[in-house]
């Protein structure tokens, strides 16, 4: 109890401590490795070169980080209306059919700019919609969003397997996947982008939805620190009863934050599904839903952290895949519990070094 | 065993000095606490008395000094070498399992071995001893939450005696008490006292030192400013010593010039979470231009009467009416708009969101207005310009607006919620506990700035625990007891009445 109020700079809690714990989760898995019988340092090695060592690699790790922006964004408007939307993934899911939909409708008419927009909203209101049913039992009932969004996830896999399977299918195929949009229903890739620091992408499907998740990052900034709304979010989530207290209504705010929450995630299908393979396809979110809570948890909710730590688990993302190419032993679950230790360390166990650092603190920095 | 001169003091502090980051809490700190005696220690919030106390108690290191008890130096790591040096703490707020037993509560943590038999059996015989030796009578098989507020307390005495303790350390012991119940325990601590035990009173009740200690001690940002044996000092040598200056002690106010009704309270029950109904048909009016005060102990209504009536709960019969309009089940922003002011009891849960910057409080429940930005954005320059000028105007300090608001001083962030609810100029301020754990300076500020707001011809609605306070600032005195209003009086009806009207005894 004694040093949790005693406050310390800004450095420090935001860049020092995700650093030194950053450095713990990788010294342990380091020792994973060293157990497994591989060498630590060329692993590390292997995982940066495969990330960020060509243009190839750092499209990858970019593409990676797109999706996790988007899911930590929309995990971290929740969190400071102090919900928990653990729901993220599903409603990724979800928003893939809003903007599978739009481009299907408009693909053979207009260019990729014309259809963006439109696929921008419908990946929003779908992702949103699929949001608003928890937000309600929340807001109205008291069951617990944790629980009920958890749940939604389920239902959504369910219903986008049975739509793909029965209903979006070419028919003929066996595949459970649309038609593969065309040009006009897709998202430009970004190879200029690379080009200019003089990489080449290569197949790497880096693409213009990184620019939106940028974009929807100053958005949320404005939003949360800039607007009313973002002051009544800030103050439902820091302190329920001083909202009651300031008038803030409960059942609106946590729907619309919820809303926001649902739409930002299931923007994040933009990446895969018009900017990567160009058609809707079961499984396409892969988990960044649930790895947007650790971005966000990492990046303390703010876009400028989340945008680093989606870097990060986008490095690890492709760093690992490679890694586990050139070392065998390495299977693609070492990787994953590489990701569990960097979760475990930055997200959960954030505060761990603090009781420490203050100490120190206290001792020798001392203006 | 009474003191003697010879024997060596229970407490010596020896040049104790504590720093948290650039706030200097302790400054080379001395003090002497001679055994069998009551030690006071006053101060105001902020003061340093509570980080002394823990540095005593182990939950702080001190960065410099050291610490003698009964003569030996001693190093207090943590809680657990406290208690070893024979040094128990009542809290202020009761560190009590709340549907266990007393006797669980007393044993707990001392159990003494797996299986809880022998341990639950030694602590019977024990509490009896304990009982037989103080007077400190309390079922050891009642359930603490059924317990009155001042029996509990009772329960952590005994927890600390039970435990060894020879130095007793209260902090702010009488805060939720009757009058008579701090009448009560004050007859406990003088038999301690006569026992032998020493006892420390952490307070900023002037009345309190002078009722029962033996000496006391003046700290003052950090420094202990002067001890003086209690016999020899007056409440106003001590006051003008905690504050630096002199003091008003008396809030000086003229007669009332009541008016127009403002709120008219009819036939209002409330009920809380539970059900349970917590006031009870009460009905009374508030007119322009007068203050009047709900005294009662605390737990008796007075909380869900004034969520009531500020809209933070909703009422679950009855009216309430400002100007004459029905308002009942109103939210809180719609009040505001309605000339409503709220300064709520609690404050850190209630008037202010401790995580935030002080600018963004100062604007908190009046965001929406368009002064603090257009359409939807806020303007945070407007919102810091606004908090600079109540800054300014309500001495806040530090004057820092960007500052978090959890690193002001309780008073500070009181003046805060104080700024921002009168700078609005309402019609009708709803005000509960303005100066709970507020220091001497800020409650004379705040005080005077509440009948600056009657004579301006505002309805204000007090309540507060502190009779003190109700009986220097009230023109009316209402009395709550058990969810009703017992009884109305003039604020020149003596303490004691007051008193044993809100223990329910007369009305």
């Amino acid at each position: 109890m004694s040093t949790a109020s005693v406050p310390l700079p800004n450095w420090i809690t935001y860049g020092l401590m995700p650093f030194l714990n950053l450095v713990v989760a990788f010294l342990i898995s380091g020792v994973v490795v060293w157990f497994i019988g591989e060498s630590p340092l060329d692993a590390v090695t292997l995982l940066l070169q495969g990330a960020l060592g060509n243009g190839e690699g750092i499209g990858f790790t970019l593409y990676y980080a797109t999706n996790f922006i988007f899911t930590g964004l929309s995990v971290a408007v929740a969190y400071h209306a102090g919900l928990f939307n653990i729901g993220s993934e599903g409603q990724a899911y979800v928003g893939g059919l809003g903007a599978a939909l739009a481009s299907l409708a408009l693909d053979h008419y207009v260019p990729w700019y014309v259809t963006m927009p439109f696929a921008v909203a419908g990946a929003a209101i779908f992702g949103a919609t699929w949001a608003l049913i928890p937000a309600w039992l929340q807001a109205k009932r008291g069951s617990h969003i944790v629980i009920t969004t958890i749940m939604f996830n389920f239902i959504g896999a369910a219903m986008m397997v049975y739509l793909l399977v029965h209903v979006l299918i070419v028919p003929g195929k066996m595949a459970p996947e649309t038609r593969v949009f065309l040009e006009g229903g897709q998202l430009p890739k970004l190879d200029w982008l690379i080009a200019m620091f003089g990489g080449k992408l290569g197949p790497a499907p880096f693409n213009v939805s990184f620019l939106i998740a940028l974009f929807m990052c100053v958005v949320v900034w404005v939003l949360i620190w800039r607007t009313k709304l973002g002051y009544e979010i800030r103050t439902l989530g820091a302190s329920p009863t001083a909202a009651i207290y300031a008038g803030i209504p409960y059942v609106k705010t946590v729907i619309i934050t919820m809303l926001i929450s649902g739409g930002l995630a299931g923007m994040m299908a933009l990446n895969p599904v018009l900017g990567a393979s160009a058609r809707l396809q079961v499984e396409f979110v892969g988990g960044a839903g649930f790895v947007g809570i650790a971005v966000s948890l990492m990046g303390r909710s703010h876009p400028l952290g989340i945008v680093l730590a989606a870097i990060l688990f986008g490095v690890l993302y492709q760093g690992g895949d490679a890694l586990s190419f050139d070392m065998p032993k390495i299977t693609r679950d070492m990787i994953v519990v590489i990701q569990g230790l960097v979760i475990l360390f930055a997200g959960a166990l954030e505060y761990l070094f603090r009781p420490a650092i203050v100490r120190v603190w206290q001792r020798f920095g001392k203006a | 065993m009474s003191p003697t001169p010879t024997a060596a003091p229970a407490i010596e502090l020896i040049g104790i000095d504590k720093k948290f980051g650039a706030v200097h809490a302790n400054k080379n700190i001395n003090l002497t606490v001679a055994k069998g005696s009551i030690h006071g220690i006053i101060g105001e919030n902020g003061a340093g008395k509570s980080t002394l106390m823990s540095i005593l108690y182990g939950f702080y290191h001190a960065d410099a000094g050291s610490i003698r008890i009964n003569g030996q130096n001693t190093v207090i790591q943590d809680s657990q070498a406290a208690i070893s040096a024979g040094i128990g703490m009542v809290h202020q707020h009761f560190m009590l399992v709340e549907n266990f037993s007393v006797l669980e509560n007393v044993i707990l943590g001392v159990e003494g071995g797996a299986l809880l038999g022998r341990g639950v059996s030694d602590a019977r015989s024990a509490l009896k001893r304990l009982e037989a030796d103080y007077g400190l009578e309390v079922d050891p098989d009642a359930i603490i939450e059924e317990l009155p507020v001042g029996l509990q307390q009772r329960v952590e005495i005994l927890k600390a005696l039970y435990r060894g303790a020879e130095i007793l350390i209260l902090d702010e012991p009488t805060g939720v008490l009757t009058p008579a119940e701090a009448d009560h325990l004050f007859k406990i601590l003088g038999v301690l006292r006569d026992q032998g035990k020493t006892i420390v009173l952490i307070t900023h009740k002037l009345r309190e030192i002078m009722a029962i200690t033996d000496t006391v001690s003046v700290m003052r940002r950090g420094e202990m400013v002067a001890t003086r044996r209690t016999t020899e000092t007056t409440v106003e040598e001590l006051a003008e010593l905690m504050v630096g200056r002199r003091v008003l002690l008396r809030v000086e106010k003229g007669p009332a010039a009541p008016s127009d009704v403002v709120l008219s309270v009819r036939n209002l029950t409330v009920k809380d979470g539970r059900g349970v109904t917590m006031v009870d048909n009460v009905s009374f009016d508030v007119r322009a231009g007068e203050v009047v005060g709900i005294a009662g102990v605390a737990g008796n209504g007075q909380s869900e009467l004034l969520e009531a009536i500020t809209g933070i709960r909703k009422p679950a019969s009855g009216e309430i009416l400002i100007h004459g309009k029905p308002v009942t089940g109103f939210d809180s922003a719609r009040l505001r708009a309605l000339g409503l002011g709220h300064i709520p009891e609690d404050r850190h849960h209630m008037g202010l969101v401790l995580g935030f910057e002080e600018s963004e409080n100062s604007v908190l429940g009046y965001h929406r207005d368009s002064r603090y930005g257009r359409g939807p954005l806020l303007d945070l320059d407007a919102c810091r310009e606004d908090a600079k000028a109540k800054i300014e105007k309500y001495d806040i300090r530090p004057p820092n607006c960007r500052l978090k608001t959890a690193n002001f001083s309780g008073g500070n962030q009181q003046k805060i919620v104080v700024a921002r609810e009168i700078e609005r100029d309402p019609a009708l301020l709803v005000v509960g506990q303005p100066t709970r754990g507020v220091d001497i300076g800020a409650i004379e500020f705040i005080h005077r700035r509440l009948i600056a707001m009657r004579d301006a011809g505002k309805a204000v609605l007090l309540v507060s625990v502190e009779l003190d306070e109700i009986r220097s600032l009230s023109d009316r005195i209402l009395v709550m007891f058990a969810g009703r209003v017992v009884g109305e009086k003039t604020p020149d009806t003596g303490e004691q009445t007051l008193g044993l009207m809100m223990a329910g005894i007369a009305a």
